[in-house]
């Protein structure tokens, strides 16, 4: 009696089970789904694990685990996860950051999601940097835009007014240097920061596609179009454009020259504007410009960095992993994590709404519209690993000590033969 | 048949016990000590002949990573560096002694004294690296007020290429002096008071007391105080990672940062280049292990 009971039981959870696969996705999801995260600070960890709340009253019978990594630990940890103890759903960056591991064919290839209709019509605009080899390796989950964080109050008072060429930046800049204060802050402690100025510099002297072929490997750092970039950083260094010891500083550690108002502008990514009003800035105080243009008739082009979600390929439950990718990158969700309450960043999904936030607004409308030349990740993510770390310890040092430019380039040079052979 | 079994021989064990015995102890340290050091050494110099990123395939690369060691500057600014280490944390010990000769007398509270000076080796050195980094920022930091006071300009000290290594040693001089200043208290107790008292009568004072009767009779704690100390300088990686991160532009790196650069960190995907530079590092190593194995060989054989 009991074992026919337990049979037709079994039987009806099978049907049930066959039945809910045939229906909607992911009704069947079972068994366990472990999440890497390395969203640790306080605002994107709150954002991920409701998210992940969310996908779990879909899927009751998932077990989910979720764990939540240091940001900056989680970089060196990914190669040891990656191989020994797999998580089904993992963190990381778009284009040639994610190269070494879809090389050591660590990542899934999940070419198949981006057929889905869903996500081919809505995620085109970032199908380019989820691609290596014709193969999609991951699904974006938020990007951000990167621009020239300004204070409009500071502008306001010396009557200068947003710049759109290298003439008027520079003469602004002059202006901000002659009233005792700097024109940009930051700090270069962790070098990224100076391959963010190195990246504007080159797009803007030199094109999207010349900055492309270079992170390609194929241009020389000591070609005389790259000297003309640095020639251009050069201007401002002389001017005394930039904040002293910057060498000394995080990027966090720059903020208060801005928020003091010893310096009035930043160059940054997005992320910048909430420790920039939590520091006491009011959106009146606080604006936000497009790098200016420096050469004639060269397409304007911006860097957008992209995170992103990948299955490593030894995850053990790929099943639930697709269906939380695509659980990440549908419409209403990625509307709800990049909301101001949220991540407070752009949405990768074009059926999305953007929280209505000023530099939301003018980031999504400068990607959209105004940035005809091609969207970069950033410096860390285009440049191979060990070229980005070389050159950008390099920019530091230009950035210090200019007369150097020349060993500086020498040095690049010789790494760049090495690192692309 | 009976005084057969009894005078049966015993077990193996029972035959070798006060040989094996101490074996038996050792084993497991011997084990250990295979596994996690003797092991891993022979593969770091293994995995130094190949160029491999730690995920795919490792290629043979022989000596390339050698030659390019060579002809690296980085390598050469963090060879130097190490060197600077090893030259100034030696500082510690003559500063450690004089400490201790200053706090080795009777006075009431001097136990609170004692453990004031001995506090700095209590700290984690994370929180040296951070006091000290506060100390010498550029503008709100203290040092820089001090010499604004006695009219010297401001003084970037950890983003100045020249200057950065020298703040980080004095930083780490800190703790090391308050180490070699314990292993010379306790190394002034064991003076024997004769001796002093013999020396007083020969009319022995004052600098010459302490360089013929006193130094003498330190020399098991100086021994002791050198080795911790070159071993410290040759570890130097938490503060110069807490304080500069290896900048400004790589000029604070020592060759175990440069090590974890090159393998490990962020950007690192060269295990073998990474693994060449720690085979160098443990060459240099080798120099003052051998030397150290040397002197306590003699000292024994001595006796």
């Amino acid at each position: 009696m009991r074992s026919i009971f337990k049979a037709s039981v079994t039987a009806l959870a099978t049907a049930a089970v066959l039945a809910g696969g045939s229906m909607a996705f992911g009704q069947s999801l079972t068994g366990d789904l472990k999440i890497f995260l390395d969203t640790s600070n306080p605002a994107p960890r709150a954002t991920m694990e409701q998210m992940i709340a969310r996908f779990q009253a879909e899927h009751p019978d998932l077990n989910i685990e979720t764990t939540v990594i240091d940001r900056e630990a989680y970089k060196t940890q990914i190669r040891n996860f990656l191989t020994a103890d797999a998580p089904d759903v993992a963190t990381w960056y778009a284009a040639n950051r994610m190269r070494p591991y879809v090389e050591a064919g660590l990542f899934e290839d999940v070419s198949d999601l981006w057929e889905d209709a869903d996500i081919k019509n809505n995620l085109a605009s970032t199908k380019g940097a989820m691609t290596i080899d014709g193969k999609q390796w991951g699904v974006p989950y938020t990007y951000y835009q990167w621009g020239i964080y300004y204070r409009k109050d500071i502008f306001d008072e010396l009557g200068l007014s947003e710049p759109t060429t290298w003439e008027e930046e520079k003469s602004n800049c002059a202006a901000i240097v002659a009233s005792g204060r700097a024109c940009y802050t930051i700090g270069s402690k962790f070098l990224w920061t100076a391959g963010g100025w190195f990246d504007y510099l080159n797009l803007r002297t030199n094109g999207f596609d010349f900055h492309m072929d270079m992170a390609a490997g194929n241009v020389a750092w000591t070609d005389d179009r790259v000297k003309q970039t640095f020639a251009n950083w050069r201007e401002l260094i002389d001017m005394g454009a930039f904040v002293a010891n910057h060498q000394n500083y995080s990027w966090q550690e720059a903020l208060p020259f801005m928020i003091n108002g010893e310096a009035a502008s930043y160059l940054m990514g997005n992320f910048a504007v909430a420790p920039l009003r939590e520091g006491g800035l009011t959106d009146d105080q606080l604006d936000f410009y497009q790098f200016p243009a420096i050469t004639d008739g060269v397409a304007m082009a911006e860097d957008a960095p992209t995170d992103t979600f990948h299955i490593p390929a030894n995850a053990s439950n790929k099943d639930a992993a697709r269906a939380f990718l695509k659980f990440v990158v549908s419409a209403n969700e990625q509307t709800e994590i990049n909301n101001g309450k949220n991540l407070g960043q752009l949405p990768v999904n074009a059926s999305s709404s953007i929280d209505d936030d000023k530099f939301l607004n003018e980031g999504f409308a400068m990607l959209s519209s105004n940035s005809p030349g091609g969207v970069a990740q950033f410096f860390d993510r285009d440049f191979p690993a060990e070229m980005a770390a070389e050159a950008m310890q390099g920019f530091q040092e230009f950035m210090v000590f200019p007369d150097n430019l020349d060993d500086i380039l020498a040095r690049l040079e010789k790494v760049r033969e090495r690192v692309y052979k | 048949m009976t005084t057969e079994t009894e005078i049966q021989p015993r077990s193996w064990y029972k035959r070798n016990e006060i040989a094996v015995t101490p074996w038996l102890f050792l084993a497991p340290a011997i084990l250990f000590f295979l596994v996690y050091v003797i092991f891993p050494i022979f593969q770091s110099i293994g995995i130094s002949f190949y160029d491999w990123d730690g995920l795919g395939e490792a290629r043979w690369v022989g000596l390339d990573n050698y030659v390019e060691l060579a002809d690296d500057s980085a390598f050469e600014v963090s060879l130097w560096n190490n060197l600077k280490w090893l030259v100034f944390y030696l500082l510690a010990i003559p500063a450690g002694l004089f400490i201790a000769l200053f706090l080795n007398q009777t006075v009431t509270g001097i136990r609170i004294y004692k453990s004031l000076f001995f506090f700095p080796f209590v700290l984690s050195q994370v929180v040296v690296g951070l006091v000290f980094s506060w100390f010498y920022l550029p503008n709100e930091g203290l040092l820089s007020n001090m010499l604004s006071y006695i009219g010297l300009g401001p003084l970037n000290v950890l983003g100045d290429p020249t200057w950065a290594t020298y703040g980080i040693i004095a930083a780490g001089l800190w703790p090391q002096t308050a180490y070699c200043m314990i292993l010379y208290l306790t190394g002034l107790n064991a003076v024997d008071p004769e001796q002093v008292e013999a020396a007083r009568l020969d009319g022995a004072k004052g600098w010459k007391m302490l360089w013929y009767v006193i130094i003498p009779q330190l020399k098991p704690a100086t021994f002791i105080a050198f080795v911790v100390t070159i071993i410290g300088a040759l570890r130097s990686f938490d503060l110069i990672s807490i304080m500069t991160n290896g900048g400004p532009f790589g000029q604070t790196r020592v060759l175990s940062f440069y090590m974890f650069e090159k393998a490990l960190s962020e950007y690192g995907f060269r295990m073998g280049y990474g693994a060449a530079i720690a085979v160098v590092l443990f060459l240099i190593m080798l120099v003052f292990i051998a030397y150290f194995l040397w002197s306590m060989w003699s000292e024994e054989r001595g006796r």
